[in-house]
């Protein structure tokens, strides 16, 4: 099976069981079972390639500018990790569907878990360093979702949380190295990089880059200092701590250690940080891990402890100690995975997880017993079991480094390591399994049915088949680690055995088993000891940076960004003033290439009159009905410039825009205020006033300048309008340039423009369905009404000038293409028309008579645009390819038909419909509980005649003046 | 005339600037109306000011004006319809749910932040 299809099935297969969870739980984990298995039996399909020594690639290139391509690659290494991801996956999941209690959202936790699943097979079979970062995250995000699983339980959402952040930052630091290794190798991919050993460890970048990459794997294998998040973790339901903290995520920072040994082992750098962390986390994972009294949180550091060892064992750099860690990453998997199910089993039974609650076990729950003891003895490193091999090998390499020129350093260590890890299995077995039966326990224990105890005893048999023949894994060990060292270092041919003969890893194995025996013994003064000891609690810690890290940024960012809006423009304003400045002067200016044009009297006259509004509008401004009317006339003159500078189309569309605008306004200033208050202090004012002359000053400036010269280049509207007819079929450059050369560009705009006018539908309904509805409709209007609310006069020639509106729109959209008109323009005039039938003959006469709703309008718009262009697909043209031919059908004269037009009436159509959504939704928030909204037009208010008493005074209180 | 309209489009830009900088929604929304005026006749000149040569295809002509500003003024000015309308909306219902028209955040612990407005709505 394609490597493709391995990675990918997990991912597709997640869609299904959240989807399909009123299938029932049953078929939920079926599925999620069978979809698993797929995918191990397609990656064992390789399996042959990989025993041959082929490595198996897929490529497919993804973003190749940036070196981000879509390759996998399957060695022995990424075989061995992905057969551990998907075959204790399949024990997971047959453990989990019994696990879960029948409250908990059975397809939601296959989701998260296939999720989780497909990310760590992408982490191990990728080979590109980019794209594994992907996965990398991924499997941040999806172990965030699985740890935080139960949601109710505060534990498990800061458990989510805290892992989230320190493997998140650990990502962050990864990126970072990881771009700095592609760099200097000159690829991302990972067969190059594994070739250019030499290259990168020559680079002054090498150490940065080492250290970043050592964060990100340290942080996710929960090495010191970043080992606290993972005994927090363990809030989440058992099955994901099995899975997660046993074979697959905390394995991934392994699993690059081992993946980059070929070209960042071998350094003294890499040998201090790499043995130096995982010496501490082993000997620390092991001494806590004695002392917890939780089965969950002891199994948990014992996880950092034996990830601890790993780590050491691939920091010491040679070929043994990366097959010792080949080994137990192997063993580990077998025994952790079976014991975190059987505390899970415990958990499950007997309702707690507190060992000092537990005890006598051995009878009550004979089967369990037996697992958790047999894989509990291989951890300890019992012979026989698969646990004492790697562990002697652990302690045979250990005896053989020298750290910091101390020669028992590292052995007595480790020896104290394996010490406490055979104290905590022994205590394990003796405090939950052995000694007297207790008289009552949280629930009446008992053996679980074969699906609890199903996966982890089969899991105890691997330890005990490789704890007793060792020969039966040894090729397969071997083969891995020849995949792990790469060209750098030949096999070790050391075998795996039992038997090696009176060695000191011996001892030191003896030492440490005796020594557990005696902890033990000697517990209850230990852990007085322990409990009166002083220490600091990794979570308060990592909760205090937190906060720091909050308060800190919380002290730049309310500074910065304290929610006053003016300072911000303000700031934004003389920041581009500077920077524009700056490129003033650092430029050089060429001398005026064209004549300045003489101005006749209309021109200074129209000039006059829209200084002057502008003036005013900045003099007057307090007063906003007059504001408004000064702002049309700045429109009115825009337009009418637009009309002097050769711009037909442009001078109907401002102008058609000008009125629909002030319409807007006029309704929200309906409920605004009237006036503006005067607030702000002479000086601030002095201060805007300064910035917006220096603003005014430079934008005259910079359009003084251009309009003088001629363009650098030749414009591309040169281009245009030689095509214009010939290709597009009009003549109306600017329209064939909407609707065909850059039709792509109106369709965008069309859709945000429908996407505004639906915002603000929205909006208006999120208004009217809050308080806000209460205080609307109580409102009482602070002018004096009209009594007359539809005045007869207007009502009818509305309704008379209607359809002349309506053919004045359709001549000017048809016309479009040849004269200045078109889409726009004709969309504007024809809401011009109805709105102005809302306005005459009331809001509830208007909406009575209207037969489509304007979001349809919009939709119909966006959709016939749309279909236009996909059209020219069918005729194998790219998206909005136009044609166009001339018909003649007598007696009329030859027209055109040009599917341009067909475009334009969708550019029509959303234009209609997102005016007319807008102003009516506008209008909606006008209507009030005592001014009900007749449905018959031309009516007369006789309320207004009626003698008020308080008329006079009811609407003295004018806003803010 | 090329004096004319750079002038024009400073004094649109100073004053619409002015008017952003207020302290109410209303003034900033003018404001930012008349920059969009000055944005779109600064792109309109971009195609450099020709009288009397609208870029309609006709026989025997020669000389027209540079359609393509245009092209992008007239979507641009239907776009910043639509803005204006969204900013406006989102102004209305801050006030019509804050009984406060004020653009900037009060200043925390500030009780005269409250608008003197709340009684008057009313």
């Amino acid at each position: 099976m394609s490597l493709f299809l391995v990675v990918a099935l997990p991912f597709l297969g997640a869609l299904l069981p959240g989807l399909m969870n009123s299938a029932g739980r049953q078929a939920c984990a079926g599925l999620t079972f069978t979809v698993t298995l797929a995918a191990f039996i397609g990656l064992l399909t390789n399996l042959p390639a990989v025993l041959a020594g082929d490595l198996v690639t897929a490529r497919f290139d993804w973003i190749p500018v940036v070196g981000l391509n879509f390759t996998l690659m399957l060695d022995g290494l990424g075989f061995f990790f992905a057969c551990l991801i998907l075959g204790i996956g399949l024990l997971i999941i047959t453990y989990a569907r019994h696990y879960l209690a029948r409250e908990d959202n059975m397809g939601e936790f296959f989701t998260y878990l296939l999720l989780f699943q497909g990310a760590m097979v992408g982490i191990v079979l990728s080979d590109n360093i980019l794209l594994l970062l992907v996965f990398w995250e991924l499997t941040s995000l999806s172990s965030f979702l699985l740890i935080g699983y139960w949601k109710h339980l505060p534990e498990g959402r800061q458990g989510a949380r805290m892992a989230l952040t320190v493997t998140g930052m650990g990502g962050l630091a990864m990126i970072g190295g990881m771009l700095i290794l592609g760099n200097i190798v000159g690829s991302y991919d990972l067969s190059v990089i594994l070739q250019n050993r030499a290259v990168i460890q020559a680079s002054p970048l090498y150490l940065p880059a080492l250290i970043l990459i050592l964060l990100g794997c340290f942080a996710k294998s929960a090495q010191f200092p970043f080992h606290f998040w993972l005994p927090h973790a363990m809030a989440a339901p058992t099955p994901v701590s099995a899975y997660l903290h046993s074979a697959t995520m905390v394995k991934a920072g392994i699993f690059l250690m081992a993946r980059m040994w070929p070209v960042l082992s071998g350094t003294p750098e890499w040998f201090v940080i790499v043995t130096g962390a995982g010496l501490i986390t082993m000997v620390l994972g092991a001494v806590i891990a004695l002392f917890k009294h939780d089965l969950k949180a002891l199994l948990a550091f014992s996880t950092v402890s034996h990830l601890g060892l790993i780590t050491m064992l691939l920091g010491t750099g040679t070929a043994f100690g990366a097959m010792a860690a080949v080994f137990h990453i192997l063993n580990h998997a077998t025994f952790k995975a079976a014991l975190f199910m059987s505390a899970g089993i415990i958990d499950h039974e007997t309702g707690t997880r507190d060992i000092r609650v537990l005890g006598g076990l051995r009878r009550l729950m004979p089967v369990t017993f037996v697992i958790a003891s047999i894989a509990a003895l291989s951890m300890a490193g019992i012979p026989l079991l698969n646990g004492f091999l790697s562990k002697e090998m652990m302690l045979d390499e250990a005896y053989r480094t020298v750290l910091f020129d101390t020669v028992w350093l590292v052995p007595a260590l480790a020896t104290v390591g394996a010490l406490f890890s055979a104290g905590y299995c022994f205590r394990l077995i003796g405090h939950t399994f052995l000694g007297p039966v207790r008289d009552s326990y949280p629930a009446k224990p008992h053996d679980p049915g074969f699906g609890l105890w199903g996966p982890p005893a089969f899991l105890t048999v691997l330890v005990v088949v490789i704890g007793i023949a060792p020969f039966l894994a040894e090729p397969f060990v071997k083969l891995v680690t020849a995949s792990v060292l790469g060209d750098t270092a030949t096999l070790p041919t050391a075998h795996v055995k039992i038997w090696h003969g009176l060695t000191p890893a011996l001892y030191m194995s003896v030492v440490a088993v005796v020594g557990g025996l005696l902890i033990l013994l000697a517990y209850r003064p230990l852990l007085r000891l322990w409990d009166a000891a002083p220490r600091p609690e990794a979570k308060d810690i990592f909760e205090r940076i937190i906060a720091f890290s909050v308060a800190a940024s919380q002290a730049v960012i309310l500074r910065l960004h304290n929610g006053a809006f003016s300072r911000y423009a303000a700031i934004g304003v003389v920041a581009i003033l500077v920077a524009g400045y700056f490129a003033w002067v650092t430029g050089t200016m060429d001398a005026p290439t064209r004549m300045m044009q003489s101005a006749n009297w209309v021109a200074i006259a129209g000039w006059a009159m829209l200084m002057a509004a502008g003036c005013a509008l900045v003099l007057l401004h307090r007063n906003r009905l007059l504001a408004l009317i000064l702002i049309g006339i700045v429109g009115l003159m825009v337009s009418v410039g637009f009309v002097y500078f050769s711009a037909p189309d442009l001078a109907m569309t401002q102008f058609t825009v000008e009125v629909v605008t002030i319409i807007l306004l006029l309704l929200a200033l309906n409920f605004l205020p009237n006036q503006t208050p005067i607030e702000s202090t002479v000086l601030r004012r002095i201060r805007d006033a300064g910035i917006a002359i220096a603003g005014g000053l430079a934008t005259m400036a910079l359009s003084w300048h251009f309009l003088m010269r001629d363009a650098v280049t030749t414009p591309i509207s040169e281009f245009h309008l030689a095509n214009a007819y010939k290709g597009g079929g009009g003549t109306n450059v600017v329209n064939v340039i909407l609707v065909d050369f850059r039709g792509f560009d109106t369709f965008g705009e069309i859709i945000v423009l429908g996407i505004a006018a639906l915002l603000i539908y929205a909006l208006t309904e999120t208004l009217l369905d809050g308080p806000v509805r209460a205080r609307l409709l109580n409102r009482q209007p602070d002018q004096p009404r009209a009594g007359d609310m539809h005045p007869m006069m207007m009502v009818v020639l509305t309704r008379v000038i209607m359809p002349v509106v309506m053919i004045a729109a359709v001549y000017i959209f048809l016309r479009g293409h040849n004269e200045p008109g078109g889409g726009f323009i004709a969309g504007l005039i024809a809401s011009i028309g109805m709105v102005m039938q809302y306005m005459a003959s009331g809001f509830s006469w208007a909406s009575a008579r209207l037969r489509y709703p304007y979001h349809g309008v919009i939709g119909a718009g966006v959709l016939i645009a749309g279909l236009t262009g996909i059209g020219s697909w069918f005729v194998t043209k790219p998206f909005l390819t136009s044609d166009f031919m001339y018909v003649r059908i007598p007696p009329f004269e030859k027209f055109e038909l040009a599917t341009a037009a067909l475009f334009d009436l969708g550019v029509f159509l959303a234009v209609v419909g997102a005016v007319m959504l807008t102003l009516e939704s506008f209008s909606r928030l006008a209507r009030t509980v005592d001014r009900r909204d007749s449905e018959h037009a031309m009516d007369i208010d006789p309320s207004r005649d009626e003698p008020e008493g308080d008329e006079p005074t009811r609407n003295t209180a004018k806003e803010g003046v | 005339m090329e004096f004319l309209v750079a002038s024009a489009i400073g004094l649109l830009t100073a004053s619409g600037l002015y008017l952003t900088l207020r302290m109410r929604t209303f003034p900033v929304i003018m404001g930012i109306s008349l920059l969009t005026y000055a944005v779109n006749i600064f792109l309109f000149a971009s195609g450099r000011l020709v009288v009397g040569a609208p870029p309609i295809l006709s026989d025997g002509v020669t000389t027209y004006t540079d359609p393509l500003p245009q092209a992008l003024v007239l979507t641009a000015i239907v776009i910043s319809f639509g803005m204006t309308a969204v900013v406006v909306m989102i102004a209305l219902g801050a006030y019509l749910g804050g009984k406060d028209d004020r653009v900037d955040d009060p200043v925390p612990g500030d009780a005269s932040g409250k608008s003197s407005q709340a009684e008057d709505m009313a």
